[in-house]
């Protein structure tokens, strides 16, 4: 017997598939959409439509975006010669906020993974060679996570664009703001140090 | 120890992967809890003090307490980092793939000291190796023995006759060589009956019979080490019924080929 109605059920079905969300915060959220008004259901309706319908990737950096190539490939106050590779969308926001970087991005969608059967055929790896094989670029900046996948990354980029004799950096790895060297790894703790810096 | 709340061991990291907002599950391998699976808190945040300790393949000392349903990591420190195994794609992916295979071959909450050992022995020699490939070989066999899944070498599987210094053969399902006769008699095997060459079963038995300090010394010739490769390869992949995915990862890396699998940096 069937006591919750069918929509009801398909909603809950639908939420529990996404990231972090079981099947009790998915019947909470489902019971809080019924009991509230349309107009706030429909906008979340709304707005997950435009997500799928009007986002896609930039044909140059694979970035997100709305228009291809995105705004950050078009705009022609950013330094051309740089690019800077990274794993996610996201990071490409994180590095945005910092200010410090005006360049190119170039976005992967993952790391090499070989527990999780990721290879580098799986990554924007091939479109990357090809952009810096233009010639007009002369740094990439590898920022692919401090993880064990993320440098696995960085190292085979690094082995496949040495043949292209261009400048190819790491992101330095070291402490972070408000940390505490009595908890460091040793393995932060000795880049730290071997990437200090004249005061 | 099963009504302590916390409750301390040394492990390394076998594999590791996202959980929630900011956390993330750790399989370990300890020595006398065997393979546990964890959750490291807030691992991902940059300023989190466990991160750096909760990477793969970090040999570290875990103060864990027990959770409702996974236990929770509440103090990780590190005792070895292997770090040269990070600075080095070839031999970041040999430790993804013994990793791998020690993961595939031992169940949950299964204690075998000499299996810690061994691993905590082979991620230190992948870091200083100069043929990796050959240590890879000799950790698969000392795997095998310590699983329980050793390959008979000496003594044909079938007739039980000393193996001769001729052209044997391989039986996967039969767990190790048959001798030409019993070959030649018919013997079948479902799962890749293949010839293997003096020098390769000498290897082998070499390999399972001498220390690493001994075996590290041998040289040998890219076919030969190639030959090794896939009689392992088939009885591994017989044994867990399925292929690894890291196998699929080091054949890519090799590609561009490197000469005997050494790297020079």
């Amino acid at each position: 017997m069937q006591i919750t109605p069918e929509p009801v059920n398909r909603l809950i079905e639908e939420l529990s598939r996404l990231p972090g969300i079981g099947p009790k915060t998915a019947s909470r959220l489902t019971f809080y959409l019924l009991r509230a008004p349309v107009e706030q259901a429909l906008a979340l309706s709304e707005a997950i439509r435009q997500l799928k319908e009007r986002i896609t990737f930039c044909e140059v950096c694979y970035n997100i975006t709305e228009v291809s190539p995105c705004p950050l490939c078009r705009d022609e106050r950013r330094d051309r010669t740089q690019i800077c590779v990274v794993e996610e969308p996201l990071d490409v926001l994180a590095l945005e906020r910092t200010h410090a970087y005006h360049g190119l991005y170039h976005v992967l969608h993952g790391a090499i993974s070989p527990v999780e059967g990721i290879g580098p055929g799986d990554l924007r790896i091939a479109e990357l060679l090809k952009r810096v094989q233009d010639g007009s670029i002369t740094e990439v900046v590898l920022a692919t996570n401090p993880t064990l996948e993320g440098e696995a990354t960085a190292m085979y980029l690094e082995r496949q664009l040495a043949p292209l004799k261009i400048r190819i950096t790491r992101l330095a790895r070291g402490l972070p703001v408000g940390g505490d060297l009595e908890y460091a790894d040793e393995i932060t703790l000795a880049r730290a140090i071997e990437g200090r810096q004249a005061m | 120890m099963s009504r302590e709340r916390l409750y301390r061991t040394e492990a390394i990291v076998l594999k590791r992967s996202d959980f929630g907002e900011a956390d993330r599950l750790l399989t370990l391998y300890t020595p006398e809890l065997g393979k546990i699976r964890v959750i490291a808190k807030g691992a991902r945040k940059p300023t989190s003090r466990k991160s750096g300790h909760v990477e793969l393949f970090t040999h570290a000392q875990f103060l864990i307490a027990r959770g409702r349903n996974l236990d929770i990591v509440t103090q990780a420190e590190t005792i070895h980092a292997f770090r040269s195994l990070r600075e080095d794609l070839l031999r970041a992916s040999y430790a993804y793939y013994v990793a791998e295979l020690l993961d595939r071959f031992v169940e949950d909450g299964v204690e075998n000291r000499p299996l810690f050992d061994l691993l905590l022995a082979v991620l230190d020699w992948l870091g200083a190796s100069s043929d990796l490939a050959l240590t890879a070989r000799f950790y698969e066999l000392r795997l095998l023995t310590l699983s329980g899944y050793q390959p008979q070498l000496f003594q044909c599987v079938n007739c039980r006759a000393t193996i001769e210094p001729v052209t044997n053969f391989f039986a996967p399902a039969h767990g190790g060589v048959v001798c030409p006769r019993c070959y030649n008699g018919g013997l079948r095997d479902d799962n890749g009956l293949k010839a293997i060459s003096l020098n390769a079963l000498k290897v082998l038995r070499f390999l399972q019979t001498h220390d690493y300090g001994v075996c590290s010394r041998l040289r040998l010739s890219p076919g030969l080490h190639r030959e090794l490769e896939a009689v392992m390869q088939r009885y591994i992949t017989y044994i867990l019924e399925r292929n690894l995915k890291s196998v699929a990862f080091l054949r890519t890396l090799r590609q561009p080929p490197l000469e005997g699998e050494s790297s020079g940096n």
